[in-house]
């Protein structure tokens, strides 16, 4: 809806070297094709209406919804703890930087101080989730792309691994409900640093295989390069985030940016993309992965001791003072930040999230226009959503 | 091996004992009947451990085991899952048939049935063993492709019946597909023509036969030409088979299931047997062309019968043709066809001078024939890097800045 | 280019081919019911009632049905009404126990909140994940009785978690008691002590 409110300014930013009024009737008509929300490559419950030109999309209208769950809602009406878990299940992959983002917001509307060793097993927790989300992204976009599944279950394959190690420190798989205010809900014991530390030490070698065998690939590059590409000035414009706002060139990390947590401890670098075409998101995913082993592998070198919780936090009866407060935090999709505004009560008064998959995917139309149903099913995959999300 | 012997004579042997009790007018009849009964069988059965096969490459390349549950039923023998084709099977068979009110119904029911009977036509013309071919047709060759392009209206009979919208694309995919992809196809067959100078492919595989010094087999393959001119049969005939990367007529990710959206139940069954047929068909035929037929690869292991040659033989291309599904993502529509018209039927067309070459130089000897060798590779190599640059210009891996 | 990237491709998947035959990092399914993960000693599911005792569960619940769990809840799956009368608890003081303590589980997202909150160790997370029921209304309604586990349990599936929580009771009931030998002492030394507590 917000694409095609913004799709003329768009179109003539973007090439549209193929696209042709909708209303054209010299062509011969067009194909009107509901993708969705039932398709095998919309990542959830998301429909695509394109209009179709033979195969060239002349007219694209993204419509989401279907997993809607009236989750800022709910957390108007729950404690500011009982929107924790609830958060895990907006970007289901990601639900550490989604606990960390809030807890952040709570840290800062209650004036919270957290203990050092909690902020490097953040750092540690946020990067292992950055290293699980783009190693799926890289599957499912090569699944989008037609490999019989390959990538996909070897990208699954290490991300089982990180799994694990989520599931050893918070009892959950994917739902981790790990951070509070104040801290994290468990310290990590030595066996699970030494675990996520050989993890981390042999992810490079995975990376190198499976760049190996897809990252030169012909077919890849001809389907990826060139497709979808973005603008900076568009992207800027439109609000877009994380690795798809880098990939067009824009040196824009929260990380370096606010230096949230201990981040400005670690030396890492940003990598930036020349074309914003799906190529370039991918690539920068996996030069992103490169960095993250690095941060990863230096908190486990200088990991404090000491407690993981703040001795003055409150987790019973927790009001914070009226006031409101934004908390941000790079996630792997890009900027995921919320909001909250507290009168005093147990209950937060305005609960409002940042998704960065929602926020991305606005763009969707102006990236497709002109391309084919082959390329926007790619497009919409190196966009990277979570229905979970999107929809919230 | 004598070409005469009880192993390699046994499958003629068995028909002409069974055949003798008819009287004679009918022998001849009972004998073709046999023959086609025997290729369906022998190919069905291949379809269903094929399937398992494929399903446990696919796996295996995926560091998972496969399909391996499902043995011998009301034990616990499970024999590496040897009975999961007969389980889909009845599965298949027992699933509701649905046609969709709006399909055409005669076309919807026809296209499965007409996809498979042109699959099995196609077996026809391959000689399975030295006295192993159900028809000897002079132009073999010819009624081979001629029955394999029908297979490509089948798939859009399908798409176009369903009265789906993805099923419509797929339809068009596939006939661009087809007219692409025969072209390369037929090209690449030529030179193999031309030097076996017949259209029999009973002829063509004796053609292969003798021995490079007493040893090697001198199969097309092993010459420049037939090397180049076996890539392009592969990389066609994955093309025409509808397989990864080729698949696009039901590219999943895309389409859904492209022509196969709208089939459920034993006519999607058919479906996919119909591909296998095809695709074991054109394997076949790519042995018989390129790989030396029945024949040995070694002259010391002529005694092995014929028939498990060509098994072997089409059984390592199945595989490659899974090897490659396991690896390679699909190309766009576009990239489809530029790569057949601006790549492969050039290069084709180009192997087609070298065989000329080839064949013209037959009678050099001594150190010139080294010559011969460098000149015909050198042919093909200039063409296909001056052709494959084209064909990829602009793609290349990128180097990525980092921010400062 | 020029096909490298293919057949570089093709090397990979052949060398994981083989690979999957005879390399374990390389095959990592594990076949489920004939073998199972071991589940990581913080694995959580849904919650369960911790009583002292295995004979008698119902009478050694830990929980005194202070309904901070009910309340806390995100997702609202408790519900609790208190008893009319008072039973002693671990620490020997009277309190109340929860006459209907039902959790539904088709409605719990297993976020151990419930736990956390508990001031009295009472409720913990269960680690049984086949739950798989043919009725899903009723079913998967837990009461009170089919909550309750005894102590002993909770060992065997978080033992180190446990042996804190014990440790931790351990010293309370200790304070209790002191506190109460010192009350009754007090009470002694009093010139006209009033009707003696019920024993503990």
């Amino acid at each position: 809806m917000i694409a095609s409110d913004i799709s003329p300014l768009a179109s003539r930013l973007s090439s549209g070297a193929h696209t042709r009024a909708v209303t054209d009737p010299f062509h011969g008509d067009l194909l009107e094709v509901s993708m969705g929300p039932h398709h095998p490559s919309t990542h959830g419950v998301f429909r695509m209406q394109v209009t179709l030109d033979g195969e060239t999309i002349v007219k694209l209208k993204p419509v989401f919804g279907y997993l809607h769950r009236n989750h800022e809602k709910l957390g108007e009406s729950t404690s500011y703890l009982g929107s924790m878990p609830y958060t895990d299940r907006l970007d289901y992959l990601n639900s550490m930087t989604n606990n960390w983002a809030y807890a952040l917001a709570v840290e800062q509307l209650a004036g919270q101080p957290v203990p050092e060793r909690a902020e490097y097993l953040r750092v540690i927790l946020a990067e292992l989730t950055r290293l699980l989300n783009h190693t799926c992204l890289a599957g499912f976009l090569l699944q989008d792309c037609g490999c019989s599944g390959t990538p996909l279950m070897y990208a699954f394959r290490e991300r089982e691994k990180i799994l694990d190690l989520f599931e050893a420190l918070s009892g959950s798989r994917m739902m981790c409900n790990f951070q509070r205010f104040g801290g994290c809900r468990t310290d990590a014991s030595p066996e699970w640093l030494a675990a996520a530390k050989q993890l981390t030490d042999g992810y490079g070698a995975f990376l190198d295989e499976y760049e190996r065998l897809i990252t030169g690939n012909e077919i890849l590059m001809a389907r990826t390069q060139g497709v979808g590409a973005l603008k900076p000035d568009l992207a800027i414009s439109a609000g877009i985030t994380g690795p798809m706002l880098r990939a067009t060139g824009v040196d824009y990390d929260l990380r370096k940016v606010d230096g949230y947590g201990f981040y400005p401890r670690f030396e890492f670098r940003v990598p930036l993309g020349d074309h914003g075409d799906t190529y370039d998101r991918y690539m920068i995913r996996v030069l992103e992965m490169r960095e993250s082993i690095k941060i990863i592998q230096q908190a486990f070198a200088t990991l404090p001791a000491g407690p993981v919780m703040d001795p003055k936090a409150k987790l019973r009866g927790f009001r914070p003072k009226p006031g409101e407060a934004y908390g941000r935090i790079e996630g792997p999709r890009g900027e995921i930040g919320f909001y909250l505004v507290s009168d005093g009560t147990p209950n937060p008064y305005r609960y409002r999230v940042r998704p960065p998959s929602f926020v991305n995917l606005t763009l969707l139309e102006d990236l497709c226009l002109g391309h084919t149903v082959a390329d926007a099913v790619i497009i919409l995959g190196s966009i990277d959503i979570v229905l979970g999300e999107v929809d919230r | 091996m004598n070409a005469d012997s009880i192993l390699e004579r046994g499958p003629l042997l068995v028909r002409d004992w069974l055949v003798s009790f008819l009287p004679e007018p009918a022998r001849w009849l009972a004998g073709s009947l046999l023959a086609i009964t025997a290729v369906i069988v022998a190919f069905a059965s291949l379809f269903a451990l094929l399937t398992l096969i494929e399903r446990k490459v696919l796996a295996r390349v995926q560091n998972r085991p496969g399909p391996n549950r499902v043995g011998i039923p009301l034990t616990k023998i499970r024999l590496f899952g040897l009975g999961q084709p007969l389980a889909d099977g009845i599965k298949m068979l027992t699933k509701e048939d649905i046609v969709p009110r709006s399909a055409d119904r005669v076309l919807h029911f026809l296209a499965p049935v007409a996809l498979l009977a042109f699959a099995i036509l196609t077996f026809a013309v391959i000689p399975f063993g030295r006295h192993l071919v159900p028809v000897e047709l002079e132009a073999g060759v010819l009624y081979f492709f001629a029955a394999g392009a029908a297979t490509e209206l089948a798939v859009f009979m399908a798409g176009w019946a369903s009265r789906n919208k993805y099923s419509l694309l797929a339809a068009m995919r596939a006939l661009a597909q087809l007219i692409s992809y025969e072209l390369p196809l037929l090209l690449s067959v030529v030179p193999v023509v031309m030097l076996a100078g017949t259209l029999s492919t009973t002829g063509i595989v004796e053609r292969q036969g003798g021995w490079t010094f007493g040893l090697l087999p001198q199969w097309h393959v092993f010459t420049p030409w037939g090397a180049a001119g076996f890539a392009i049969f592969f990389v066609a005939a994955l093309a025409e088979s509808n397989r990864s990367p080729f698949d696009l007529p039901e590219a999943e990710s895309e389409l859904i299931a492209g022509h196969l959206t709208e089939y459920s139940g034993f006519k999607y069954a058919l479906f996919f047997m119909a591909e296998y047929f095809g695709m074991c068909a054109l394997c076949g035929m790519g042995v018989t062309l390129f790989l030396g037929g029945w024949q040995a690869p070694l002259s010391f292991l002529a005694f092995i019968p014929s028939y498990i040659w060509f098994g072997a033989k089409l059984m390592t291309l199945l595989l490659a043709f899974m090897w490659v599904r396991a690896t390679l993502p699909r190309l766009r529509i576009d990239q489809l066809t530029r790569l057949a018209w601006k790549f492969l039927v050039p290069l084709a067309l180009v192997n087609l001078g070298v065989a000329a070459f080839w064949s013209l130089s037959a009678d050099w000897t001594g150190a010139v024939r080294l010559t011969r060798w460098l000149i015909a590779a050198m042919l093909l190599a200039g063409p296909f890097v001056l052709l494959g640059r084209k064909l990829t210009a602009g793609l290349a891996p990128r180097i990525y800045r980092y921010a400062t | 280019m020029l096909g490298s990237g293919l057949l570089s491709g093709l090397a990979v998947t052949a060398k994981n081919l083989v690979g999957s035959f005879h390399d374990p990092a390389r095959l990592t399914t594990v076949e489920y019911p004939e073998q199972q993960a071991k589940l990581p000693e913080a694995y959580r599911n849904f919650p369960f009632l911790v009583s002292e005792n295995a004979t008698d569960p119902m009478g050694t619940l830990r929980c005194v049905a202070c309904q901070i769990c009910e309340k806390e809840c995100p997702p609202q799956c408790i519900y609790i009404e208190k008893s009319k009368d008072k039973k002693p608890d671990a620490t020997g003081k009277l309190q109340l126990y929860p006459a209907i303590f039902d959790i539904d589980t088709s409605v719990c997202m297993s976020c151990q909140i419930c736990v956390e909150v508990c001031p009295f160790e009472a409720i913990k997370m269960d680690q049984v994940f086949a739950i798989a029921t043919t009725d899903r209304f009723d079913a998967l309604l837990l009461k009170r009785e089919q909550l309750a586990k005894p102590n002993a349990y909770y060992h065997t599936i978080h033992p180190t978690e446990a042996a804190e929580v014990d440790a931790r009771l351990a010293t309370e009931r200790k304070a209790a008691a002191e506190k109460a030998a010192a009350a009754a002492a007090a009470k002694a030394a009093a010139p006209k002590p009033p009707a003696p507590p019920p024993a503990a």
